[in-house]
């Protein structure tokens, strides 16, 4: 295997959300590579590069870059994360790709998901889903003891497969629709399958799908390409459940009734 | 001035107790009049502005990256601590103490590791109650394995990722809170200074990192959970955008910084692969179970393929030198035993700057005894992460391994209260030197992390704001317009510089790691040190005078953020190396290579039972050289008794 | 602070994929019957005219029956309409390289593909079918009322029309095969256990509708059926 390739480098710039962006060629620096550096790497090889040149360099989001914080994330010649399967940017290394090989880096595309530059998206519309329900409710120093409700392996191993998701949105990236059902159906099913959950599943469910609604993501039509770029491998099975959750929430689910408490 | 921890006397079981039946309250319907800054959203940053907003104070939260649940905290593998004793296997809060006193070599509080101890337990009730799904056994109730440094089970885990199902867990609380609008969350929003009035912490100015904003933010309270420093070293297990910043800036406007020479080495990480690397992945310390370590005997070895090598010219050190433990030596000597046989010319793998700086972690043994299939059913995930990174199969080819720096005991000061010397201005988390002395163990980071977070910031915060009220600073207060005044000079002359500089931040980061890494590493001694001590300034000056960013400081300038936070480096590693030479003993992760018995750590408790908190004196008279003076808080230990560790 | 006030159903994307799922069943439903029905007509002339007959002798379940259907598939076509056009407005850039499609089976990975593209397709074919052998208003093309054998016969001799329900059937046969797939998954019935068993009724159902319908005009155009 070669040490270092070239490549030909094509870069998506953007200024800023409403800047209408486009390619630029990079392939100057993107010379001498080595197969071991990660494409994160890489990328700081070409921005090193770009700054001495006296050129703005590529703006990414990253930050753990061992695959778990979910802040990374690129579109590489159409595919989120990459070609290589269940595999963030950050963990995709250089030897994936041949010498010469063309690449286009683009962000991930969504209107859900404003570009803030270059390859920098606004991905701040998952945390207000998980805001509008993505929790159980419970202060510290009122829990009772971990052990008092015993959850079943099986029940406690099918959370950690949707808890699993790192929110990196590939899911929306890969989505023809942009919709965000995989990262949602994920969180919803986490807590809705573990016992502690259960009080607020019907609110969680339709106040979560509410918001998705809200931050213009389209609708799941089962194309389950968002399976195929999850770098955690989370199952379309969550869609499916999720679906079936809120179907069965707008059936039953009477909202509280407000009233003032406690003051009396 | 004399450091005074505060920590409550009389037997150490009832202290927490007793002291949080002796703080003051403040009553509900006031609370909503408090603001409280909380910088960061890792563990302890999370769990405590959620928790803060839940009693009722307003709380305005600030992270650098682009969500709260993305904190470095998300990273953590292995799993936390709990003294639950679920498996009956005899632990207990004293048994958790202990060991936690012991492995920190006997460099911590006493009392706040009692304390630590007892919250743990309520830390796993928390958690299961906030949905974090726990492995758990057949028959529903909690899992638990077993982690270095202690003798029970009682480390309870999320796969391989208990970190990550932690900080989700408290992500979600805070958006709960966030939600009911109790909690005001800035992300891409970094601290660049603390403004301090009337010796009082009287709240933050940032950068927004997105516009270039740079503004002033007021409140009651300030806690700074910003995480450690160990990107000092650029190559480390950290997050990129890990940095010191915050609590540098906290040091320089007077908050003492405790024991900065303590930073842990964790000796199972993927080796570097050349320059361009930018972090070091940390592997479960788990592989040591079954890897076999070794490296050539001869130097001519070093880049024969390994499996041609004979039996008789490797060299199983660990295994030759410490015959008891072997391989399983504790992470702070099978790191130096590395560096050790590396300096010799011993090491594997590519080589960088003229040192091969790789072992072996040998699995052919264990593949011959318990098959493949076995070996994979343990270490599967771990396999595959190594293949993914270096594109080598630990299955036929043995892995190369080599320490990085992964955590930093060291801190700011804080007293029994988690308050600094500053009032109003709290430390929580990995950025407080508090609880882990000279050496932290394993799956305890997490549990100092939520134990400041859920259970113990919401106590004393409410103590001090009881005592000391609102704070009467406004906007156009001197000290506000002053320190805004000077975060924003220091950028725009970082900007100036950049235009003419001819090198790039990351250039002089390395340098800078390079420098601190070789003489403030995992062996130190006093030449070395004082050699860094020399070159740090000088790379400093020339940073100052040819440092290259491009851009503007009024929009997105990654340049910029890595500039702002190097220059903050550079005076933080001098003040390391400063620290590791005044320390003459052998300590945990400070090892003295003039004190060591056969390669083991020599405490000099008669002189060194102490905290080193050292005082910014910028380049004041008091400053006997450099810009520091020291403090020290001596350390007792009433109930655990100074012994020196030996594992020969 | 956030407003997460829950929405009504149908404001939703799974809300009104589920009423598309549920309506696309009952059309789901006719078109099974329907097909055969049809296969009446290699019983000859008087077969399918005796069968067209008992169903209109009861001309008001006839007409409920139309009623629900046409309601199914104005509802089944208008909230698709409404899915891809918020899709579109979420999804307004392509990629520069479309990437290689997910790890599927061929033929599910084409009837996904096409998905979009068959549904207006088999709108035109659904309204020709209609007039061409519910109404008989197509020009060209004699058409008796009641004469069930002849119309049919007539019209699938004529080459065109009937490679227009050949093509029109098999693309109705993809639509039904994804779509039978995907309303478990839409209905949220989906289960990893039943997953396989789903996709293999799916297609034999779909195999046996499109067979039908392929078979009678091709056929009658073969000249094996003739008047």
């Amino acid at each position: 295997m070669a040490e270092t390739i070239d490549l030909k480098l094509h870069v998506w710039r953007q200024k800023g959300p409403s800047d209408p962006g486009k390619f630029e060629d990079y392939s100057q620096y993107a010379k001498g590579i080595s197969t071991h550096a990660s494409f994160l790497e890489f990328l700081d090889v070409v921005n090193e590069r770009l700054v001495l040149a006296n050129q703005e360099p590529i703006v990414f989001d990253h930050d753990c870059r061992e695959g778990i914080c979910g802040m990374c994330g690129i579109v590489i010649n159409g595919e989120p994360h990459g070609p290589q399967k269940a595999t963030t940017t950050c963990q995709l290394h250089m030897r994936t790709f041949r010498n010469g090989e063309e690449l286009w880096v683009e962000p991930w595309r969504a209107a859900a998901f404003p570009v803030i530059r270059d390859l920098s998206v606004d991905r701040s519309a998952f945390d207000r889903i998980i805001q509008a329900g993505g929790y159980i409710t419970a202060r510290a120093g009122a829990a009772p003891d971990a052990n008092a409700i015993p959850i079943p392996k099986r029940l406690a191993d099918e959370a950690m497969d949707a808890a699993t998701c790192i929110g990196c949105g590939a899911c929306v990236a890969a989505c023809p629709n942009a919709s965000a059902s995989l990262f949602m159906a994920a969180k919803i099913g986490h807590l809705n399958t573990l016992p502690q959950g259960q009080a607020e599943r019907d609110k969680r469910t339709l106040a979560m799908v509410a918001q998705h609604e809200r931050e213009g993501f389209g609708a799941c039509s089962n194309h389950y390409l968002c399976e195929a770029a999850c770098p955690k491998e989370i199952s379309v099975q969550w869609i499916a459940r999720m679906n079936r959750d809120l179907l069965k929430a707008a059936m039953t689910y009477k909202p509280e009734p407000q009233r003032a408490g406690g003051d009396g | 001035m004399e450091l005074r921890s505060n920590a409550p006397t009389g037997p150490i079981e009832t202290r927490w107790e007793r002291h949080k039946a002796d703080i003051k309250l403040v009553n509900p319907a006031n609370k909503r009049k408090y603001e409280i800054i909380v910088v960061g959203t890792g563990l302890a940053g999370g769990a405590g502005a959620a928790s803060l907003a839940d009693l009722g104070y307003k709380v305005k939260a600030f992270c650098y990256q682009d969500s709260a649940r993305r904190a470095h905290s998300i990273a953590a593998q292995g799993g936390i601590n709990a003294a639950k004793n679920y498996q009956g296997d005899g632990d207990s809060i004293y048994r958790l103490f202990y060991d936690t006193v012991k492995g920190g070599d006997f460099r911590a509080r006493e009392s706040n590791v009692y304390r630590l101890a007892q919250v743990s337990v309520d830390i796993i009730d928390q958690c299961v109650a906030l949905g974090v799904p726990f492995a758990r056994e057949y028959g529903g109730l909690l899992a638990n394995r077993s982690f270095g440094g202690a003798q029970v089970s009682r480390t309870f885990y999320a796969r391989g990722q208990t970190g990550q199902q932690l900080l989700l867990g408290a992500y979600s609380h805070l958006s709960r809170t966030i939600a009911e609008g109790k909690v005001e969350l800035r992300t891409r929003c970094e601290m660049i200074d603390l403004i301090v009035e009337d010796n009082r912490a009287r709240g933050i100015v940032t950068r927004d990192l997105v516009t270039g904003k740079i503004e002033a933010h007021l409140a009651d309270a300030v806690v700074l959970a910003t995480g450690g420093y160990g990107n000092v070293f650029y190559l480390s297990t950290n997050a990129k955008g890990c940095n010191a910043t915050a609590i540098w800036r906290a040091h320089r406007r007077g908050a003492f910084f405790a024991n900065p020479c303590f930073t842990q080495i964790h000796p199972t990480c993927i080796p570097q692969a050349g320059v361009y690397q930018s972090k070091l992945t940390l592997m479960s310390e788990s592989l040591r179970n079954d890897g076999r370590v070794w490296v050539p005997r001869k130097k001519e070895d070093c880049t024969r393929d390994p499996a041609s090598i004979p039996e008789r010219d490797r060299y199983y050190y660990l295994e030759e030198k410490y015959p008891a433990f072997g391989n399983l030596m504790p992470r702070d000597i099978a790191s130096r035993q590395a560096k050790f046989v590396c300096d010799q010319g011993l090491g594997v793998g590519p080589e960088i700057n003229g040192v091969r700086r790789g072992v072996y972690l040998d699995f052919a043994d264990a593949i011959k005894r318990d098959g493949k299939q076995a070996i994979a059913d343990r270490y599967g995930n771990l396999f595959d992460m190594y293949q993914r990174i270096t594109g080598e199969d630990p299955y036929r080819v043995p892995m190369r391994i080599y320490p990085a720096t992964h955590y930093t005991m060291g801190g700011l000061w804080v007293d029994y209260n988690l308050m600094s010397n500053i009032p109003g201005l709290f430390v929580a988390g990995e950025a407080n030197f508090s609880d882990h002395g000279a050496n932290r163990l394993g799956a305890s980071a997490l549990m100092q992390g939520l134990a400041d977070g859920f259970f113990i910031l919401p106590y004393v915060i409410g103590n001090y704001l009881a005592q000391a009220g609102k704070s009467k600073t406004t906007e156009s207060s001197a000290a506000v317009t002053t320190t805004l005044r000077e975060a924003q000079t220091r950028f725009r002359k970082l900007i100036e510089i950049g235009q003419k500089g001819s090198r790039t931040v990351d250039d002089f980061h390395r340098k800078l790691g390079t420098l601190i890494w070789d003489h403030c590493g995992m062996a130190r001694n006093p030449s070395g040190l004082k050699s860094a001590l020399g070159q740090i300034p000088e790379l400093r000056e020339e940073f100052y005078r040819d440092v290259k960013i491009t851009g503007s400081g009024e929009e997105l300038n990654r340049e910029l953020e890595k500039a702002g936070r190097v220059a903050d480096f550079f005076e933080l590693g001098e003040l390391m190396c400063r620290d590791a030479l005044e320390r003459d003993e052998s300590c945990g992760c400070h090892f003295r290579e003039d004190h060591q018995a056969d390669g083991e750590c020599v405490r000099d408790d008669e002189h060194f039972a102490h905290v080193a908190a050292w005082e910014w004196c910028g380049q004041g008279p008091e400053a006997r050289d450099g810009n520091h003076k020291q403090h020290r808080e001596a350390l007792s230990f009433e109930y655990v008794k100074m012994a020196q560790r030996s594992y020969k | 602070m956030l407003k997460a006030e829950p929405l009504p159903l149908l404001a939703t994307g799974i809300g009104k994929k589920a009423v598309v799922a549920i309506t696309g069943l009952v059309l789901y439903g006719f078109v099974f019957v329907h097909a055969l029905g049809n296969l009446q007509v290699f019983l000859g002339r008087e077969a399918i005219k005796a069968y067209r007959e008992s169903l209109h002798s009861f001309p008001k379940a006839l007409w409920g029956a139309r009623a629900v259907l046409l309601v199914c598939l104005l509802t089944h076509v208008t909230l698709t309409i409404d899915i891809a056009a918020k899709a579109r407005a979420a999804r307004t850039t392509r990629y520069k390289v479309s990437a290689p499609i997910a790890e599927q089976g061929i033929l599910q990975r084409y009837a996904r593909k096409t998905m979009v593209l068959s549904g207006p397709i088999l709108l035109v074919y659904i309204m020709f079918h209609l007039a061409h052998l519910t109404a008989g208003v197509v020009p060209g093309l004699p058409f008796k009322a009641g004469e069930v054998y002849d119309n049919l016969v007539r019209g699938f001799q004529n080459p065109m029309v009937a490679g227009l329900y050949i093509v029109a059937n098999l693309l109705l046969g993809l639509h039904l095969y994804h779509g039978g797939v995907a309303l478990f998954q839409t209905l949220g019935l989906r289960h990893p256990q039943w997953d396989a068993h789903t996709r293999h009724a799916a297609f034999l159902v779909t195999a046996v509708v499109t067979a039908t319908n392929v078979i009678i005009p091709t056929t009658i155009a073969a000249g094996l059926i003739r008047q």
